[in-house]
């Protein structure tokens, strides 16, 4: 008896102090500001979305959102610890409290945002399944490719979209398995396939790689819809407002014009939403727990929406997607952030 | 006189054993011809690949190559070789990862330092093997210090290491740390005490039933959520975790091999003699088993140290893993063949020299046996 009872005991022990360590640690903003950095979740290598340059330092839109978030926190883009994540092990990493945020391209779907555990907060990039041929074979839409030879990476959601589209439309097709993308690229090249499909912007990436991007065009039909966007852990709503909002004020940012080069003169302007979100109209900070600065800093230090695009995937990179779905919804994209009142 | 003589000699015995091992046929002659041919045809074609037409700082336009659009064989497909500016741009990262520039000095001396840390345990007529041995075992504590830092040396977490740093680390301490514990293992295993040797043989078969991969991911993902949150062990300490203990229950199974080589008669002997277990164990059977076993502990080793690649996968930056980011950057992307082949000459030289070790520790073994 007196053995059970000293084991219960323990038992109870041991739980108390489990979660005295857990009870302990608070909302995840403080645990960040005491930390003095954000973990950020990144990506073990993805052109355009993050990837350390030659000098160490990463680059790509998702981790713009990471360094947006740190800005707005801290005042501070630099203030980042990435953590490389594979696709494989990205959420136990999040769920673990490793990291703060998870900002990997990562698919925003009902199962991920419920069983999983996370919520996501936005989307930074909507991508889609595309597809790749060669511009000598005069294709112009994915309607055209009834026969054709497609290049396929075995084994993922790419394989049923294509099998699904294919059938929907009364097409058929010859599968060419390959195992990983550059398997796929020199598949490809080498013209075992008339068709490449993956990710679009994994196309793209792929295309200007290749040694004349010229002679290959991503075509216009996306068949899946693959909304990449920073992930936080359940259950913390302040954290998932800061975070959600730092990505927010980068797209307002592009709407209103505001950009890393004028957010000073900015300042002065007229306009009553310019003024609440750069904290001339004091306020707003507070009620997300941030200094009244904190769009400001967003915007100076990372930039808009259309800055960080370009910038990283865009015109400006050696990439070269164009805006598409990712345009803002008045230029004719999908992108829409709140109102910021 | 004498040296013609010689020379003559050693000229017919080289012409001698060429002929009987490659021209004693006329099948075993053209094998040998085709190849020959086979081989220069190879040969010739990497040599010029690799060196003579490939690029290293300029291009053949004589620019400085600053992106991959800018190497020979980019402006000119299919004349030109091997673009190697990536590996030149991107050394440092090869080498240490994503470890502060200013600080690399630290990583530099512990890799200075790390010969001298195990020389003392590979050679054993080597002067002053005393203070080697003392040294390797204050080396972990100097590197630790150095590469993590501690008073008078800023921090820098384990995230940012990387490159051979992560490999050498992984390599090099999982078998430090496995050693001690596979002996243990070994004898655990061969001891008569039932519990003991249960919970060995359990740990070793269960060890070595599942996959590293497995190993890697359990500690790596599995390990955080047993955990209360925000208690997270660091993830390369996790993987070397994981790393020692397939390690570990492989090197026992190599050392139990030694140990069952000793013939029961001299433990025997021992024992009539008076000595105790552990007086046996230390001064008759290990440094014989330890003996025997040296060539299939080193296979593991450089198995090991393949392995260590697989980390890759739980998002830690070894050399492959840098090597996979530098290919995934777009100012450097599609340059498979020149990374993948550094990688493999920087994995080659470390194999190649832990097997010519095992090889000549297998001829001095032969020499104290005849």
């Amino acid at each position: 008896m007196t053995k059970i009872k000293s084991l219960l005991i323990a038992l109870l022990l041991s739980l108390g102090v489990s979660t005295a360590i857990a009870g302990s640690h608070g909302s995840t903003l403080d645990v960040v500001k005491e930390r003095g950095k954000l973990m950020c979740g990144s990506n073990t290598g993805l052109a355009g979305f993050g990837n350390p340059n030659d000098a160490g330092v990463w680059e790509g839109i998702d981790v713009d959102v990471c360094r947006a978030v740190a800005a707005a926190v801290f005042g501070d883009a630099s203030k980042v610890e990435y953590v490389p994540t594979t696709s494989k092990v990205r959420f136990t990493v999040l769920q673990s409290g490793e990291i703060d945020v998870l900002s990997r391209n990562t698919t925003w779907t009902v199962s991920r945002d419920s069983d999983l555990g996370l919520d996501f907060v936005g989307v930074n990039y909507y991508d889609g399944q595309g597809f790749m041929v060669k511009s000598s074979l005069g294709v112009s839409s994915a309607l055209d490719l009834d026969g054709a030879s497609v290049c396929i990476q075995v084994g993922t959601t790419t394989e049923m979209n294509l099998a699904d589209y294919f059938t929907f439309h009364g097409m058929s097709y010859e599968s060419v398995p390959v195992e990983t993308n550059s398997e796929a690229d020199a598949a490809y090249l080498a013209g075992r396939c008339d068709v490449y499909t993956t990710d679009a912007s994994g196309l793209w990436a792929s295309r200007a790689g290749y040694p004349n991007p010229s002679e290959h065009v991503v075509l216009p039909e996306i068949i899946s819809k693959e909304p990449l966007g920073p992930a936080v852990r359940h259950g913390d709503s302040q954290w998932a407002d800061i975070v959600g909002w730092s990505l927010n004020a980068m797209i307002i940012g592009e709407e209103l014009g505001i950009t890393s080069a004028n957010v000073d003169d900015m300042k002065g302007s007229a306009n009553p939403e310019v003024k609440r979100l750069l904290g001339v109209d004091a306020g707003y900070g507070a009620m997300l727990g941030l200094s009244d600065d904190w769009a400001y800093n967003v915007l100076k230090q990372v930039g808009n929406y259309a800055e960080s695009f370009e910038r990283n995937v865009g015109m400006g990179s050696n990439i070269g997607i164009a805006r598409g779905l990712n345009a803002l919804y008045k230029d004719g994209g999908i992108l829409y952030a709140p109102p910021f009142r | 006189m004498r040296s013609l003589a010689l020379n003559d000699l050693s000229h017919n015995k080289y012409y001698n054993w060429i002929v009987r091992n490659f021209f004693s046929t006329w099948l075993n002659t053209s094998l040998t011809i085709i190849a020959l041919i086979f081989l220069y045809k190879i040969g010739t074609f990497f040599l010029d690949w690799a060196i003579f037409s490939a690029d290293f700082k300029l291009n053949f336009q004589g620019q400085v190559i600053t992106d991959r659009t800018m190497c020979s064989k980019n402006i000119a497909p299919g004349e030109y070789g091997a673009c190697w500016t990536i590996i030149y741009a991107r050394f440092d990262q090869f080498m240490y990862g994503l470890y502060p520039a200013e600080e690399t000095w630290r990583v530099n001396l512990s890799f200075f330092l790390l010969p001298f840390a195990i020389i003392g345990f590979l050679f054993d007529k080597l002067p002053l093997r005393k203070y080697f041995i003392f040294f390797t075992f204050i080396y972990p504590f100097i590197a630790y210090f150095l590469l993590y830092g501690g008073p008078n040396l800023t921090i820098v977490e384990t995230n940012k290491w990387g490159g051979l740093l992560v490999t050498l680390f992984l390599g090099v301490t999982g078998i430090g740390l496995a050693f001690p514990l596979s002996i243990a293992l070994a004898l655990g295993r061969r001891s008569n005490m039932p519990i003991i040797k249960s919970i060995c043989v359990i740990f070793i078969e269960f060890i070595r039933g599942v996959p590293l991969i497995t190993l890697l991911f359990t500690a790596n993902v599995m390990l955080p959520l047993f955990l209360p949150e925000g208690v997270n062990p660091d993830n390369l300490l996790r993987a070397l975790v994981a790393v020692t203990l397939f390690q570990s229950a492989y090197m026992a199974e190599a050392i139990r091999g030694g140990l069952q080589a000793i013939p029961r008669g001299q433990i025997e002997a021992a024992q009539s003699l008076g000595l105790t277990y552990w007086q046996t164990t230390r001064k008759i059977v290990l440094p014989q088993a330890l003996k025997i076993a040296i060539p299939p502990i080193v296979n593991t080793c450089i198995g090991l140290f393949k392995d260590t690649s697989l980390v890759l996968i739980i998002g830690l930056f070894d050399l492959l893993g840098i090597g996979k980011a530098a290919l995934a950057d777009m100012t450097w992307t599609k340059l498979y063949y020149e990374v993948y082949v550094f990688i493999a000459l920087v994995f080659f030289i470390f194999c190649f020299g832990m097997s010519r070790y095992s090889l000549y520790l297998e001829k001095k073994l032969k020499t104290d046996n005849s």
